[in-house]
């Protein structure tokens, strides 16, 4: 049961097999275990769960089962649960008990998905490794020396090492892509605008993006159908109708070439000399299975790809300043115990509550927003903020994806990265373009780098086109087995 | 270009974070690098390109002047770090 696909779990729990209640025990069990080692989950709600579960059994006995009925999950600890501590990593909210649920929450709640706990994050989801938590980084179940990724890094480090067969995150620069990547799992960030960020703690308000990991592309599916919809508290949530994304994933492969006339744009900005070797073998092996199965590849180009990171490193900061300006500590959250007068309270509270990077990119983005600086750098990243999608929608004109490495390394190991933020940055480097574009992206796994270490091979798409990636995907994965290998760490005899 | 002390402190300031003596000269530091990082944006000539914030040309959905919310103020307000009779408190602003 613990390897199973949610489509597997959702026929068991059909069946009888096997029942709610005793899916989230199992799957609590091997938290309980598993956990510290991996530090993935911050919060463990083992009595919400058996309550969801229990009420799950009843709407499956009942025949109302939808396809995530009974099935246990993880959030993000960047989503508001009602009445479950909501930390987003930071000491600033380690006492935080939202009043409401996010909209992802309530959809998933809806859909009868039982939560099991809230997981690991960089701080107000501002990191590539998930060392920016005031918990402790979360650790790569591969190796548990090396960084699992980030900012989602619970999350991905979650799935990866089965300790639940899915879960939410958040991207605004990578942040679900890329630690999936680096943990052998799939993500998925979909076009801006599909999942409704209400409640969903706001880092980079034009770029965040709520987004799915699963075991694969098929999983992933199941999860963003159940994510993804409208919601008029966002006033960024797109007016679109329901999409089924694993409608296409049920039909039988087409014969031997499955993905005929999908035409793979590999952009020669993506494959230059920033590239690890091994990434490059497994990435280079995958474009040749891809082929083998029908499609066809061409190079293209993003002429202003590499100047996606100083934008965005302008940009999110900016957006950051904004809206992290509400803790304040009069409200919720961390208060200073000591203040002279107000501003005092503020400064203390601020200064007490978030961690270094936080602070940092409050600063660039202080600064940047500020007299005189407004036009030279945030006006600016906005211009090439436009020149690179423009640059997408040209490519996109030659190729239907595009397709190149998710992260130019695989993990690496903790505090290898920490003492300068900039190296950090760079590890970005392929994803951060996707956010500033709002185009959908996944990362599924490829195979392996030096070191047994998972290597991720990214897709990105054009605006609503996260069925035909997730399509794509999923033929990779029905003729390879990359998606199916498991760490040793997390390896359990199934009683 | 390299930000001085001052301007770290007067953008603390701004953003309303207390920064310590010890942590002024490092947190100087680490900006110089991200800055240097971003000056990379300024090669580029950008004249007559429209800026974008936002990748679906949206305008802000309006809706009507209806109150649809409950008052949840009890709500709310139990997880605040300090109030009274439905009010936030804070130190005194107004001498």
């Amino acid at each position: 049961m613990i390897n199973a696909s949610l489509t597997e779990l959702r026929a068991a729990l059909d069946a009888k097999r096997v029942s709610s209640v005793e899916l989230a025990e199992r799957f609590l069990d091997r938290i309980e275990r598993l956990n510290p080692a991996l530090n993935a989950f911050i919060t463990v709600d083992r009595a919400g769960a058996m309550a969801a579960a229990r009420a799950a059994d009843a709407r499956i006995a009942a025949g109302a089962a939808a396809p995530l009925t009974g099935i246990p999950l993880a959030h993000k600890d960047v989503f508001c649960t009602e009445g479950v501590l909501t930390t987003c990593g930071s000491k600033m909210l380690a006492n935080f008990v939202s009043p409401y649920d996010a909209h992802v929450v309530t959809q998933l709640k809806a859909a009868g998905a039982v939560m099991l706990g809230k997981t690991n994050m960089d701080e107000f989801a501002m990191g590539s490794s998930n060392e920016n938590s005031h918990f402790g980084p979360a650790r790569n179940p591969w190796d548990t020396s090396r960084v699992p990724g980030g900012s989602s890094g619970g999350s991905a480090a979650a799935v990866a090492a089965r300790l639940v067969p899915m879960a939410t995150g958040t991207d605004t620069g990578g942040s679900v892509r890329q630690p999936a990547a680096l943990t052998g799992v799939t993500g998925i960030k979909p076009t801006y605008g599909v999942v409704s960020r209400y409640g969903m703690i706001a880092y980079a308000s034009s770029l965040d993006q709520g987004g799915a990991f699963g075991a694969s592309a098929e999983d992933c599916a199941l999860l963003l159908s159940a994510m993804a919809g409208f919601d008029a508290r966002d006033s960024t949530s797109l007016e679109r109708p329901a999409e089924d994304y694993a409608r296409e994933l049920a039909a039988p492969a087409a014969g031997a070439a499955p993905l005929a006339g999908l035409r793979i744009g590999l952009p020669r900005e993506f494959f230059g000399p920033g590239m690890a070797d091994d990434v490059r073998a497994a990435v280079d092996a995958a474009l040749a299975a891809y082929r083998a199965l029908g499609a066809t590849t061409v190079e293209v180009s993003l002429p202003n790809a590499q100047l996606a990171i100083p934008a965005y490193y302008v940009i999110a900061p900016a957006e950051a300043s904004s809206n992290l300006s509400r803790f304040d500590g009069v409200r919720y959250g961390h208060r200073a115990a000591e203040y002279r007068d107000l501003a005092d309270l503020y400064a203390k509270s601020r200064a007490e509550g978030f961690g270094a990077e936080v602070k940092r990119r409050i600063l660039v983005g202080t600064y940047v927003l500020s007299h005189g600086y407004y036009d030279a750098y945030y006006l600016q990243a906005q211009k090439l903020r436009r020149l690179i999608a423009e640059d997408f929608r040209a490519a996109f004109a030659q190729c239907d994806v595009i397709a190149g490495p998710t992260s130019p390394t695989t993990a690496w190991a903790i505090g290898e990265k920490t003492d300068d933020p900039v190296q950090m940055y760079l590890s970005d480097i392929y994803t951060i373009a996707v956010n500033l574009a709002g185009l959908p992206g996944l990362s599924h796994p490829c195979g392996f780098g030096a070191g047994q270490l998972p290597v991720g091979l990214q897709l990105v798409g054009d605006y609503f086109s996260e069925a035909r990636l997730l399509n794509a995907a999923h033929r990779f994965q029905q003729a390879s087995d990359w998606h199916l290998r498991r760490p040793a760490a997390a390896a359990e005899r199934e009683l | 270009m390299s930000l001085t002390i001052e301007e770290i402190r007067r953008i603390a300031a701004l953003a309303r974070i207390e920064l310590g003596e010890a942590d002024a000269e490092g947190t100087r530091r680490k900006l110089d690098g991200i800055f240097g990082l971003i000056e990379q944006m300024q090669a580029v000539d950008t004249r007559g390109v429209e800026p974008m914030s936002h990748p679906q040309e949206l305008a802000q959905r309006l809706r009507e002047d209806v109150a649809t919310e409950p008052n949840r103020r009890d709500d709310f307000q139990r997880i605040a770090p300090h109030t009274e009779a439905g009010l936030y408190l804070v130190p005194k602003v107004i001498e």
